[in-house]
């Protein structure tokens, strides 16, 4: 969870900083998503990089629903038999308890999110064309449904990491008596950093700053 | 001065092999005084009297300190009242009228035996795994012959009063045993006795924790909330480092 949760923020922070992008415009960030395509070149052939980057990515998306799928298992086949009562969380651990099921939904955002803007199947523009084309046409506001999809799923994956950051330097053993109070503000600031940078552009292209 | 009425919503189970059942009592003029344990108390005179089977529930010292007396109470290990027993819990944190359920904690590893006891002797076993020194040391050594610091010989006695309750797995999502065995390892571990076999246990003790069924750790921290010791979060990071260089 730790490791493969650690590939996707770094991910995450990169991808957030691209695409704010789209405030300078469309060359700008059509010109961004070529230089992904470029990258290293001409040492380098041409979508090489952006490859092994993707390929990366998929298999960590794979382990990381791994661990969580045999964590929960193993869940399960540890408490057979529930408990009447309602458990109340004593550790007021709100994001804690979003994982699983906010996991669940950042993986239908993701497809979802792939098919709009990568593969332009459920995009107006389709995958012919441009990349600011495709992400101005995606956040129209006729398509505001779309719009609250996105600001959904950027929620969950700030609550995702809100306990996951700080998690994962607890799993690795890297947390430790006073160091709790720092990774957890941490963990809160990067979160929400996160969350403003992505909602940044769809909003953007709401309310017409991108367009 | 007119006690408590409750209603108690008790979980009843013949044996290992019976299915089990919640059942509802009423135990009348119940004192605040009284501890949670002196008012099942009650209610099992009454139904001694009536010739009915007592309510079976583990406890010995009574004074919060041997981890007997483990209970769910309203979806809670040991009661909503922070860093407290079954024992130490007092009926005035409870209302005239209110409506308690209690279970026995619930965890495949933790079999029933009757009603709210469970066998907690998976416990026994991560002990037995690594949760000892296996130096011949003889009568004690003069206090100030071997140097702890300070922030260590505070950590490890802090992990040290974990009294082996269980309610960090009853209160665990996961069912996971992580916290008792963190506060063994950390225990032994920041003691200079413990070094030579700080890894070696490390490994075996959480070895045995996964293979006795135990869930895993997802830090919740819902284990440290209801520990009646406090046994604080990081013993689990200390464990976790023990174990990554343990295994490298």
């Amino acid at each position: 969870m730790a490791v493969t949760g650690a590939v996707l923020v770094l991910f995450l922070l990169g991808h957030m900083v691209g695409n704010l992008k789209a405030f300078f415009g469309a060359d700008a960030f059509n010109h961004y998503a070529e230089w992904l395509r470029t990258m290293g070149s001409p040492a380098v052939p041409y979508r090489v990089l952006l490859t092994v980057v993707e390929i990366a990515l998929v298999v960590a998306v794979v382990l990381h629903m791994w661990s969580a799928v045999s964590l929960a298992r193993r869940a399960a086949q540890a408490r057979p038999v529930k408990y009447a009562a309602k458990r109340k969380s004593q550790a007021n651990g709100y994001a804690t308890h979003t994982m699983r099921y906010g996991g669940v939904i950042i993986l239908l955002f993701v497809i979802w999110h792939l098919l709009d803007m990568t593969f332009g199947a459920v995009n107006p523009k389709g995958f012919d064309a441009d990349p600011y084309d495709r992400l101005v046409a995606g956040f129209d506001p006729s398509r505001w449904w779309v719009t609250l999809f996105y600001v959904v799923a950027m929620i969950m994956v700030g609550l995702h990491l809100r306990h996951g950051l700080w998690s994962a330097f607890q799993t690795l053993g890297l947390a430790g008596g006073r160091s709790y109070g720092k990774l957890k503000a941490g963990a809160a600031l990067v979160s929400l950093v996160l969350v403003v940078g992505f909602l940044a552009v769809p909003v953007g292209v709401m309310i017409g700053v991108i367009k | 001065m007119s006690g408590m009425n409750l209603t108690l919503k008790v979980w009843r189970q013949n044996g290992p092999s019976d299915e089990g059942r919640m059942v509802t009592y009423k135990v009348e003029d119940v004192s605040p005084d009284m501890s949670f344990l002196e008012m099942l108390d009650v209610l099992n005179e009454r139904l001694i009297l009536a010739g009915d089977d007592p309510v079976a529930f583990d406890h010995d010292c009574r004074e919060g300190i041997c981890g007997m007396c483990g209970m769910v109470i309203n979806g809670v290990a040991h009661g909503e009242q922070r860093a407290t027993t079954t024992c130490q819990l007092h009926m005035r944190h409870f209302k005239d009228g209110d409506e308690i359920t209690i279970e026995p904690w619930r965890a495949a590893p933790f079999p029933v035996v009757k009603d709210l006891v469970v066998d907690r002797a998976a416990f026994d076993r991560i002990i037995q795994a690594g949760g000892f020194i296996s130096v011949p040391a003889g009568s004690a050594p003069d206090a100030h012959s071997v140097p702890v610091k300070k922030e260590d010989a505070d950590a490890a006695f802090d992990a040290a009063t974990c009294i082996g309750c269980g309610a960090c797995v009853a209160a665990c999502p996961n069912g996971s045993a992580s916290l008792f065995t963190a506060a063994k390892i950390t225990h032994l571990g920041l003691l200079p006795q413990g070094q030579p076999e700080r890894d070696s246990r490390a490994k075996a003790m959480v070895e045995q924790m996964d293979l006795e069924g135990f869930g895993g750790c997802t830090n919740t921290g819902e284990c440290t909330a209801v520990c009646p010791k406090g046994i604080p979060l990081d013993t689990i990071a200390r464990m976790n480092a023990d174990y990554l260089k343990a295994s490298k």
